[in-house]
């Protein structure tokens, strides 16, 4: 088992015909997701990389049973087509594009509550369940499947950690980015709860970083529900206050949102932590040997 | 984004939300003009993106010309040190020149975004004029909280928990109730991040007054806002990181270290920089960047690094996902045809099209330190930098 994405997972792609889009498309088929659509407004009728192309999501689900949607909508109409996906029903939304306005997320959160789609990202790499579905932009040869859950607010940083733990023979149910902005679909602790539900994911490595309160929500959830073992790494200990470093949702604001003091209440509850990044892979084997 | 409160007051003001009489000033001639206009006392305040400025001597009193002349030759063309500005301090062009008002209770009002409800959060206190953290540390039960439904907006009924919240009588929470209302419209019409009012002042004569100012604005949103893009004043701004977006590298802060680094993906850059400091070293700045495949960026890297004259040696870390090894190679061996580059560079390369970018490097004769992976990385680039200042 995996969560989120798997072999039943018929991924509609919003925004397919555009440059991001397109590559990125062939790059998920190529791996063998099933991508079934693609809604590009003006381009219904069409076919592009030997999908069939529609004006709405309303009808490409109609036609062709999609459930999940990828997003590379630019980002000033990226809200708009995270609302058409939610108000179709669609189960699963994951939004690749980076730079929405955070009014614009405040109003997609409105729209949320009562619904029931999931929304990943914006900002984030996708979610790939290896071996079955690759729905995101990260390299699909460094993955290998297996029973470790991987969750991380980044990209490239994630990449590394998977290559660590691939070279080590440890492999992946599932690797969700849940991006890098203030206000993301989904959360750690909304991922964790999935992750600890899931048969086959025995252990959950968490990558977090600077900004918010993410991590400290997720530590509350690993001490009092989680069962499985956690290994985080949180990156931006050495992050200046203040500076928005790189991610829109990554900045220390007064004392707030510090790596010390998510570190301080991840181990607190009972999570292994990676002093270095580097250690990720190793700390996680050490992990699953005690299991 | 951040503003000047001068900037700021012209935005509130716009919104209906009172403010003290005056305008701003860059030159003394101007503030003895201004002054002579208000008539009254005049308070005179620096301007320059930092908090903190009343503490560290930016906000001044004047009655009549010529204490409005020694203050503005106080502080204009000046630096201005406080707590949120590190020892350099931030430049002093222009000064804002107010009428003194007569304050009777200082209060706190802020909007900002709640990242935890995902709703914009109204925040009052009756403990105004002092830093809103403090008073959440000391005396909690001081702040009161609305959150707002951004399908109805703020509500009446919001207003005045938050007016009895701050103690004001039953004449006051009308005037309140509609300040709050115009706030949560300016935060919501200009994508702000926050809209901070520290202090709003009751006057003796019981008129609410937007004593100070603070605006902040989602960089996201700014597209749909060029009024408020024009008004950025670079000078405010770290000069390395003015010149890193000019050079189209938007993900670049300086830090005080004498490593440079230039990584794609900000969880990587960050946890590059928390390494070099790991291993013993201390970065010179955050860079992603960022996925976009051309060269360009590349060899700009390399010029803000042969720019920045704290630099003894530079980290090169990918990944490649997006991004292709084999164009970061490409853009490496044409910052070396072009530049001269005195420090050493360790570079560790991985992902997509590792194998042509390693051929590439290699074939250029390009000098530099191979660094196996992400520890080997930071660890020679450490020693490197050592080895330079001895």
């Amino acid at each position: 088992m995996s969560i989120l994405v798997d072999e039943k997972t018929r991924l509609l792609v919003q925004g397919i015909t555009g440059g991001e889009g397109s590559f990125h498309t062939q790059r998920c088929i190529e791996y063998g997701t099933k991508v079934v659509a693609g809604v590009t407004p003006g381009k219904g009728g069409s076919e592009h990389l030997g999908v069939p192309v529609f004006n709405t999501v309303e009808k490409a689900v109609a036609e062709t049973g999609a459930n999940a949607s990828l997003m590379f909508v630019p980002p000033a109409f990226a809200a708009d087509g995270i609302l058409e996906a939610i108000d179709i029903g669609i189960p699963l939304v994951v939004c690749i594009t980076e730079g929405i306005p955070v009014l614009d997320m405040v109003k997609v959160h409105r729209y949320l509550k009562g619904k029931s789609t999931r929304v990943i990202g914006p900002n984030c790499p996708g979610v790939m369940s290896p071996g079955k579905c690759k729905a995101g932009i990260m390299v699909g040869e460094i993955h290998l499947a297996g029973n470790v859950g991987v969750i991380s607010r980044s990209g490239t940083l994630t990449y590394d950690v998977v290559s660590q733990l691939t070279s080590l023979g440890i492999g992946q149910s599932t690797c969700v980015g849940i991006g890098g902005d203030a206000l993301p679909g989904s959360t750690f602790v909304d991922i964790l709860e999935l992750f600890q539900a899931d048969q086959n994911t025995k252990a959950v490595v968490l990558i977090g970083e600077i900004g918010g309160t993410t991590e400290q929500e997720a530590a509350e959830f690993i001490n009092h529900k989680m069962t499985k073992p956690v290994v985080a790494f949180v990156a931006g200990s050495t992050a200046p206050p203040g500076k928005r470093m790189g991610h829109a949702g990554a900045i220390i604001t007064g004392n707030a949102g510090k790596a010390s003091e998510k570190i301080k209440m991840l181990s607190k509850a009972g999570a292994t932590i990676a002093r270095n990044p580097s250690e990720v892979g190793l700390a996680t084997k050490k992990v699953l040997e005690r299991l | 984004m951040k503003v000047h409160e001068y900037q700021a007051k012209v935005l509130l003001a716009q919104y209906g939300i009172p403010i003290p009489r005056g305008k701003a000033a860059s030159t003394p001639a101007e503030v003895i003009e201004i002054a002579a206009e208000i008539g009254s006392d005049v308070v005179i305040k620096a301007q320059v993106y930092a908090g903190g400025r009343g503490k560290a001597g930016g906000i001044k009193t004047a009655n009549g010309p010529a204490e409005a002349k020694k203050a503005a030759n106080q502080l204009l063309g000046t630096r201005l040190v406080t707590h949120q500005t590190g020892p350099e301090g931030l430049p002093v062009s222009t000064v804002l020149v107010e009428e003194a008002s007569n304050v009777a209770r200082e209060l706190y009002l802020s909007i900002l975004i709640d990242g935890a409800s995902r709703l914009p959060v109204m925040m009052a206190s009756e403990a105004g004029g002092m830093e809103i953290e403090e008073v959440a540390q000391s005396a909690p039960e001081k702040i009161f909280k609305s959150y707002i439904d951004p399908a109805i907006g703020f509500q009446p009924f919001q207003g005045r928990k938050l007016a009895y919240g701050m103690n004001m009588d039953g004449g006051q929470t009308g005037e309140a109730t509609r300040l709050m209302t115009n706030i949560y419209k300016l935060f919501m019409d200009k994508d702000c991040s926050l809209v901070e009012i520290n202090p709003l002042v009751i006057t003796a004569n019981g008129k609410l007054l937007a004593l100070d100012a603070k605006l902040n604005f989602d960089d996201n949103a700014l597209y749909r806002h060029k009024d408020i893009q024009e008004l950025q004043d670079k000078e405010q701004e770290e000069p390395l990181e003015i010149q890193a977006r000019d050079w189209g590298i938007n993900n670049y802060v300086k830090m005080d270290g004498d490593i440079g680094c230039m990584v794609n993906g900000a969880g990587l850059a960050m946890a590059v920089n928390d390494l070099i400091q790991y291993c013993g070293g201390r970065a010179a700045n955050f860079l992603d960047i960022g996925t976009l495949n051309n060269t360009e960026r590349v060899v700009n890297s390399f010029r803000m690094f042969t720019a920045d004259s704290r630099i003894k040696a530079v980290l090169v870390n990918i990944f490649g996902g997006m991004a292709r090894v084999d164009v970061i190679a490409k853009g490496i061996v044409e910052a070396y045809e072009q530049m001269d580059i005195p420090f050493p560079v360790v570079i560790r390369l991985a992902g997509t099209n590792l194998e042509e970018g390693q051929r590439i490097l290699a074939e250029s004769g390009v000098r530099f330190t191979q660094a196996k992976d992400f520890y080997d990385g930071a660890h020679k680039v450490v020693e490197a930098a050592k080895g330079v200042a001895k």
